[in-house]
């Protein structure tokens, strides 16, 4: 009954939202209030009916009702509850409900709470929403139905992936999908703007925080997975460019450039064409991000379950969203009128090199993952594109924008001066070179790759703080140094700690990348071998018993010159559902290193396989991670945001702050 | 008012038109450095860094040159996995039931992976013309068939004796992952 509830809220939320995306957008046109004052109630109602058809979801997963399709293929009784809940969104037609129910909620908080919008570009913005909502409706009510019934109900559910029963699936996926979602946010306000036929430094303003929002969400989830599928062994290890992981990287690094080209509408009313094509492309990867993990067109480690029908479905949406806006983009762009002129060593002018670099990046990650679907249809062979590629291609164009994050902040608006910024980062200039000496005495001799990588983090992480010491005048009295600090505006908190995440992750690339070191043996209870200056010694192995799961569960205990460094229990599970036995990985972390222990299978004559990985450095990967979505977090909540638009006074108070 | 603002700017400043054309100049140059340094990189990267698919008949046929990175993929032929000493070096013949490729592997097979079973590997021809493989790969479902095996048996023409063929006919295969996110199907 309850389902059946879910179901027909599904089917009115779809009436809503065809009703929302042509009544406001005829009435915005022909100027019609009350037809564009529509669009606010049928937004709120929208969420509010996606809501109600998420919850039956979710009781149906919670009570195991097996005669619902979903959940019989997905769960099963004596899982525990937090896996029964995070298996409602551990699959297609799950996934596909949270993402509209992520839509509508955006939607609905720009009904409740955009206020300060005209009118007009509100309802504009909600309509094109909610074409988006009725696409996305139409193809899950079409062919992912989550409510669908089974004609006899099982008794028991055929469980969730063993390989997804992980605190990880609770969070990463409704992290990644507030992302991309947030990318439509900034794609609807982009459309308005097209149809409304202007860009001004408002504009901006209403869209940096979404992006800002996408953006932040999209870093958590993306460090999220990364955690993730470092622990789960066979997924690649914390980046394995897997087209599943560049699927949401591409529309990160479409993110950041619009983050940035946003800027410089917001306080220089320029580059406008540019940010809207943006913002279109953000969300056009996003789509593409959800077909390829959908369609299984392109082989992956972590695909969902396939469906060739699904594919063409999404294919369709995605040509008629991605032509249909990048059309108008041709056609409406040239009215939109050119801004504010800049000389080319300038914060503008870095911030395009910043947005050309970015863009580049995302054009080879999208080749990099295309490549080997095109071949295949040209018949041209079979190949794989992996990491090799990527560090080929991605990396060396990667430093130069580390190179520049740096330089960018300290060059005026308008006209800059490059020797005046360089001659402030000498600091930062010789702190890269004592992180070259470093790492090489440290690591013996390294790659150019790996002392080219710790001398870019040395120099973004030291350039970022001599710019925020800079803005605080650090040097002179320190208390008025504080009052600076506290007056300064969230965002620039949000930049320099941005900046600096980045740099300490590039620590943690890096040294996982080049000094990663990885040994293998079988070994009986009671021997032990040694990588590096560690041992570890293979104590004991015993089954145990755990809710839905039985585990050879082995204790390995390393230790450095007899001094106890960690005991590690890595297990095999074999879950109660029959199904292949899975390898969970133990980890000791630490700032230096991390040590990874897996046991495989018994020989048969009471030895075990055990493998052991030392990944230095890798916990600043996620440390570095989690600063930049801490930054993005900061910028969210800065005055101007929080205020709406700001008073003449206060923009120029910010701005002196900004300038000084 | 905008269009005196541009017919000001049009009229009085000629350097700024100047300034406005040399910009775009450095833009467009900028942009071309950028996409050409890409172009090289992506260029070099598939010269060296692309791996190619071969079928064991394919392997025996033209052995590929020692080192360089290849995926082949086929069934795990019956009885031919041994363990070899204490290092946790296996050996194993990988089929598509023409021919075969002897596999010399270190380290922990995946949870899926059987005699009999599809499987996909990832490695490098050595001196000696054994596969040393960098990467085992089989996927998380027994009834499964990646495609490119189907595709190196369909080859071999043996594809009507392959037992098990269930999903190999679906565009949409999923085939490299050893640990993938499909529910038990």
């Amino acid at each position: 009954m309850i389902t059946e509830l879910g179901h027909y809220a599904l089917v009115l939320a779809l009436v809503l939202a065809l009703a929302q995306s042509v009544i406001p957008l005829v009435g915005a046109q022909r100027n019609l209030r009350p037809w564009m004052a529509l669009a606010q109630p049928a937004a709120v109602g929208q969420f509010f009916l996606l809501g109600l058809s998420f919850l039956a979801l979710v009781h149906a997963y919670v009570v195991s009702d097996f005669s619902v399709a979903a959940v019989y293929e997905n769960s099963h009784s004596a899982q525990p509850l937090i896996y029964k809940v995070a298996a409602a969104w551990g699959n297609h037609e799950g996934s596909l409900l949270l993402w509209v129910l992520i839509l509508g909620f955006f939607g609905a908080l720009v009904a409740a709470f955009g206020n300060n919008l005209p009118l007009r570009l509100k309802s504009r913005v909600l309509a094109v929403q909610a074409m988006i909502s009725t696409g996305f409706l139409v193809f899950m009510l079409l062919t992912s139905n989550p409510f669908a019934r089974l004609g006899q109900a099982p008794l028991e559910g055929r469980q969730l992936n063993p390989m997804l029963q992980d605190p990880g699936l609770a969070f990463h996926p409704p992290m990644l999908y507030l992302g991309y979602v947030g990318l439509s946010m900034s794609f609807s306000f982009a459309i308005a703007a097209l149809l409304e036929g202007s860009v001004d430094a408002a504009w901006a303003r209403w869209v940096r925080p979404w992006t800002l929002l996408s953006w932040t969400t999209l870093t958590c989830g993306i460090v999220l997975g990364s955690r993730w599928a470092y622990y789960e062994l066979g997924w690649g290890g914390w980046w394995y460019w897997d087209p599943v992981e560049n699927a949401s990287f591409m529309p990160w690094l479409i993110a950041t450039a619009l983050l940035h080209s946003a800027i410089v509408v917001e306080k220089r009313d320029s580059l406008k064409a540019w940010t809207i094509l943006l913002a279109i492309l953000g969300f056009a990867f996003s789509m593409l991000g959800t077909f390829l993990v959908r369609s299984g067109v392109i082989t992956s480690v972590h695909a969902f379950a396939q469906d060739p029908a699904r594919g063409i479905f999404i294919l369709a949406l995605l040509a008629i969203a991605i032509g249909g806006s990048l059309s108008l983009f041709a056609w409406r762009a040239p009215i939109l009128k050119p801004g504010g002129f800049f000389a080319p060593i300038s914060r503008e002018g870095s911030l395009v090199l910043n947005n050309l670099l970015l863009a580049v990046l995302a054009a080879t990650v999208l080749f990099g993952t295309l490549a080997p679907l095109i071949l295949n249809v040209m018949n041209l062979g079979t190949i794989s594109v992996g990491p090799p590629y990527f560090q080929t291609v991605f990396v060396p164009i990667a430093m130069p924008l580390v190179l520049i994050a740096a330089i960018g902040p300290f060059l005026g608006w308008k006209r800059g001066d490059l020797p005046g910024a360089l001659q402030r980062l000498a600091a930062a200039g010789i702190a890269a070179a004592i992180a070259i000496g470093f790492a090489w005495y440290m690591a013996d001799g390294a790659s150019f790759m790996a002392l080219a990588g710790m001398a870019l983090a040395a120099w973004l992480f030291i350039g970022t703080l001599i710019e925020w010491a800079g803005r605080v005048k650090l040097g002179g009295s320190l208390g008025a140094s504080w009052s600076r600090a506290i007056r300064l505006p969230r965002s620039a908190y949000g930049m320099t700690l941005a900046h600096a995440g980045l740099a300490v992750a590039i620590v943690g690339m890096t040294g996982s990348i080049a000094w990663k070191q990885e040994k293998v043996a079988v070994l009986h209870v009671g021997q032990s071998i040694e990588v590096g200056d560690t041992s570890y010694r293979l104590d004991d192995i015993r089954k145990v018993t755990v809710d839905n799961y039985l585990a050879d569960r082995a204790t390995i205990v390393a230790s450095q010159n007899g001094q106890l460094l960690a005991l590690l229990t890595p297990e095999r599970r074999q879950y109660l559902v029959p199904s292949p036995p899975t390898t969970e990985s133990a980890i000791h972390s630490n700032f230096a290193r991390d040590v990874y222990v897996v046991v495989g299978e018994p020989d048969g004559q009471g030895g075990w396989t055990v493998r052991i990985y030392v990944e230095p450095l890798v916990l600043w990967i996620w440390l570095g991670g989690g600063l930049m979505a801490l930054g993005g977090v900061v910028s969210l909540t800065d005055r101007r945001y929080r205020v709406g638009a700001p008073s003449k006074m206060l923009a120029r108070k910010s701005e002196v702050a900004a300038r000084a | 008012m905008t269009d005196i603002k541009l017919g000001e700017l049009r009229a009085n400043t000629p350097r700024r038109t100047m300034s406005r054309k040399t910009r775009r100049l450095y833009l467009v140059l900028v942009s071309l450095v950028l996409l050409g340094g890409a172009v090289a990189l992506v260029l070099a990267a598939l010269r060296q860094d692309i791996v190619f698919f071969l079928s064991p008949t394919e392997v025996a046929a033209k052995p590929p040159a020692p080192g360089r990175a290849i995926r082949i993929g086929g069934l795990v032929e019956r009885g031919s996995l041994r363990k070899l000493g204490s290092d946790g070096a296996v050996l194993f013949e990988v089929t598509d039931l023409s021919k075969s490729v002897k596999v010399r592997y270190r380290g922990i097979l995946p949870d899926l992976f059987r005699e009999g079973q599809g499987v996909v590997i990832e490695g490098a021809v050595n001196e000696q013309g054994e596969f040393i493989a960098k990467e085992v790969l089989a996927k998380h479902d027994e009834k499964y068939l990646p495609p490119e095996v189907a595709k190196a048996l369909k080859a071999s023409g043996r594809w009507q004796e392959s037992g098990d063929q269930t999903g190999s006919d679906s565009p949409g295969g999923n085939s490299t992952g050893n640990n993938e996110g499909s529910g038990p199907r």
